[in-house]
């Protein structure tokens, strides 16, 4: 069984408010990973009323296993609404895995300026960090061990999948 | 082709046709060294242009560089003379965080006499990842492409008269940027076609993204004998290949490069194949002009012109750039292990 995205993002849009609430932040600039975290991310700024444009981040280029697997073949434009420097960014992305996919996103971010702060907000954490990085704000947390993954399927429904691992495949979620 | 010398060692350049795509793909079909547009396939050409595009807005960024070739190291291999290409070449290097030498042939080792094959060898020594190369020769990158250590990418940076393929793939950008679908279009190249790697690269590469029509304005002695195996309309009246065009490419009337005289003067060049305002006026009115650099004004564009409203010569400098660096590190990408 796999948790009801509306559900979660409800929980999501109401843990976001209270974590801006307590930091006095009142107009955050919302960024989506391509391309889960970007339909997680233009729900998530529906349900908190933010009226600045959304954000979406395709992290192809700053990458690190560019070494070992080479390309994207699908990179898309990242869009950044505006000039990042002293701005409070809510930054969305489906699954939280090994944190790596989190770490390239950070280095892109700061190309484009130095935001005041950057909050990450996740559908999904679940186990198998390798890099000391956490979200804020989660819809839900699973156990998947090391022979199952999580995907976001969308963009109309969106839904949450399980699936196997195949051995060859990237394991950067 | 002909046999040649590359700086002292003689060598049988490989024919152009199927035999590049076997040394400029791999396997499965993605690319390695980008050698020539020729018998790409045309969802390659448009993962290219996809992926530049991804690269044509880094402006918008406060830092306009990406960490992808980070610790690689390109070498501007350079045994002609050109300005634009190479320092698009090299912001785009240095735009994908790589280190950049540039290496100008004639005014180092090939003076003492030193090969090309000891001078590849050398520098792959220095644990190099990639050389992009321009040479008067036809066929010099794929010489050096079949030479290189494995790990090492070649790109092409115009040969002889062969290929120029970045050119051509900046050209499609800026087209597409403009006009979107090119089954629609009629695009009209004017000049100089025999002398020009630049045509040969845009012709094939504007027919395998399917232009609905392809015209070649020149006058004969400045065609190509196998002109009539290109797939392009040919013209010899300026007037009529420009009638209804959506874009226009000019091409540069190679001076140096004519060793036989192919025509009677460049003032009798512009009056019946230079672009002038008033020949602009047969075209579509949305039509773009192009040109590859450098422009002789007065030659083969008319001042007015190059710099008027449908100019959009100076975008595809601004694009070349956005374009190697897809290919870079698109080529770069596949060497890994």
């Amino acid at each position: 069984m796999t948790p009801d995205v509306p559900t979660l993002l409800d929980d999501m849009a109401e843990q976001a408010r209270h974590h801006l609430a307590t930091r006095g932040i009142d107009n955050p600039i919302v960024v989506g990973i391509h391309s889960g975290g970007v339909w997680i991310a233009e729900h998530l700024r529906e349900r908190l009323g933010v009226e600045r444009p959304l954000g979406r981040l395709d992290i192809s280029f700053y990458r690190d296993d560019f070494s070992r697997i080479g390309m994207h073949p699908q990179v898309r434009p990242s869009e950044l609404p505006e000039d990042l420097d002293g701005e409070h960014v809510l930054l969305v992305d489906d699954v939280l895995f090994t944190g790596r996919t989190i770490r390239a996103a950070l280095n892109e971010l700061f190309d484009y300026g130095r935001p005041a702060s950057v909050t990450l907000a996740v559908l999904v954490e679940r186990d198998g960090r390798e890099l000391p990085i956490a979200a804020a704000i989660v819809g839900a947390h699973m156990e998947l061990g090391n022979t199952e993954q999580i995907k976001l399927r969308g963009p109309e429904p969106l839904r949450l999948e399980r699936v196997a691992i195949e051995p060859a495949e990237d394991p950067d979620a | 082709m002909t046999e040649v010398s590359l700086a002292g060692r003689p060598s049988r350049l490989p024919e152009p046709g199927p035999l590049p795509n076997r040394l400029q793909l791999t396997d499965d079909g993605q690319l390695r060294h980008m050698l020539t547009i020729e018998g790409l396939k045309r969802e390659l050409l448009t993962e290219i242009l996809d992926t530049a595009e991804s690269f044509a807005n880094m402006n918008e960024k406060a830092v306009k560089k990406v960490p992808l070739l980070r610790g690689k190291t390109i070498v501007n291999l350079f045994f002609e003379a050109s300005t634009r290409t190479r320092t698009t070449f090299e912001l785009a290097a240095k735009r994908l965080s790589a280190d950049v030498l540039n290496i100008n042939v004639d005014t180092s080792s090939a003076v003492k006499g030193e090969s090309l094959l000891d001078t590849l060898r050398n520098l792959e020594a220095m644990n190099v990842d990639m050389f992009v190369v321009r040479h008067q020769e036809s066929g010099a990158a794929h010489f050096i492409a079949r030479h290189v250590a494995p790990g090492i990418s070649v790109l092409n940076a115009g040969d002889g008269r062969h290929a120029h393929p970045t050119q051509a793939l900046l050209d499609m950008f800026t087209i597409r940027r403009h006009k979107g679908d090119f089954t629609k279009l009629k695009v009209a190249i004017v000049g100089d076609i025999l002398h020009s790697r630049v045509a040969r690269s845009q012709i094939h590469a504007l027919n395998i993204l399917q232009t609905g029509e392809v015209r070649v304005v020149a006058p004969c002695s400045l065609l190509p004998a196998d002109v009539d195996q290109l797939g392009v309309q040919v013209y010899d009246n300026l007037d009529e290949g420009l009638r209804d065009v959506d874009v226009i490419i000019m091409l540069r009337l190679q001076r140096e490069r004519m060793e036989h005289a192919h025509l009677p003067s460049e003032h009798e060049f512009y009056r019946l194949f230079g672009l002038t305002s008033r020949r602009l006026q047969l075209a579509h009115p949305t039509c773009l002009v192009m040109h590859p650099g450098p422009a002789n004004r007065g030659v083969e564009i008319e001042s007015a012109v190059a710099d008027g409203p449908h100019s959009v010569i100076l975008e595809q400098v601004t694009y070349g750039i956005s374009v190697r660096m897809a290919v870079m590190s698109m080529v770069m990408g596949v060497h890994q292990t």
